[in-house]
C-alpha cells in the first residue's frame, strides 16, 4: 500500500472527500516528520513509537579495499513496533 | 517532548476544521487501515516518510538467558520500518549540512 492507496482507503472508511482525505494524510505524516526533525519522540499506543538516534563521527573502513573513511556525525530515525501490532502480526503469520 | 495520537488529532481538528472527537476518530481509522495491511502481510510505503515491511523469521533454537534452558523459537513475522531518504535528510538539517 502506498500513500495514494491510504488516501483512498481513509476517504472510504471515514466518509471524507478525496481532497480532504489527502489533506489529512499529508498533515499526519508532516506532523510526525516535524516532530522527528525537532528531535521529539512519537508514541502511538498499539501501533509503535519513532525516535531519532544520534551517532557521533567515526573513522570507518571500506570493507572491500580497506581504505579509511571519515564518517560524519549523523542522526537516523527508528521505529519500534508497539505491543498490540507486534502480537497481531506475529499471530497472523502462523 | 513526545508526540501522541491526541496531539495528531488536535492538529487535524485545528488545521482541517473538525471537532476534536471527529479528528480522533479519523486518526484511529487511519492507523487501523495501516495496521490491517501489515497484519495482512502487506508493506506500507509513505513517500517522503518511510516504509513499513512485514518480514518472515524462520524458527530457530534459542536460549532462555536467565536459566540457560534451550528452547525452539517458532517462526514468526515482524514489522520493520525504514526511513525515506527525504526524512533522513530532514532530521540531519539541524547538524548544519
Amino acid at each position: 500500500m502506498n500513500k495514494s492507496d491510504l488516501i483512498v482507503a481513509l476517504a472510504k472508511e471515514a466518509d471524507l472527500t478525496q481532497r480532504k482525505s489527502e489533506e489529512i494524510v499529508n498533515l499526519v505524516f508532516d506532523t510526525m516528520a516535524s516532530a522527528l526533525v525537532s528531535g521529539d519522540r512519537i508514541e502511538i499506543r498499539g501501533f509503535g513509537s519513532l525516535m531519532v538516534k544520534k551517532y557521533g563521527a567515526y573513522t570507518g573502513r571500506n570493507p572491500k579495499s580497506g581504505t579509511r573513511i571519515e564518517v560524519e556525525e549523523k542522526k537516523l530515525p527508528f521505529f519500534k513496533t508497539g505491543k498490540e501490532l507486534r502480537e497481531r502480526v506475529q499471530q497472523a503469520g502462523r | 517532548m513526545t508526540l501522541t495520537k491526541a496531539d495528531i488529532a488536535k492538529k487535524i481538528a485545528d488545521d482541517c476544521g473538525f471537532m476534536k472527537g471527529e479528528a480522533t476518530e479519523i486518526v484511529e481509522k487511519l492507523l487501523d487501515i495501516i495496521k490491517a495491511r501489515l497484519i495482512n502481510g502487506e508493506d506500507v510505503m509513505i513517500s517522503g516518510f518511510g516504509k513499513w515491511t512485514v518480514k518472515g523469521k524462520h524458527s530457530r533454537r534459542g536460549r532462555n538467558p536467565q536459566t540457560g534452558e534451550e528452547l525452539i523459537l517458532d517462526a514468526r513475522r515482524v514489522v520493520t520500518w525504514k526511513y525515506s531518504p527525504v526524512l533522513k535528510k530532514a532530521v540531519n538539517t539541524s547538524l548544519g549540512k
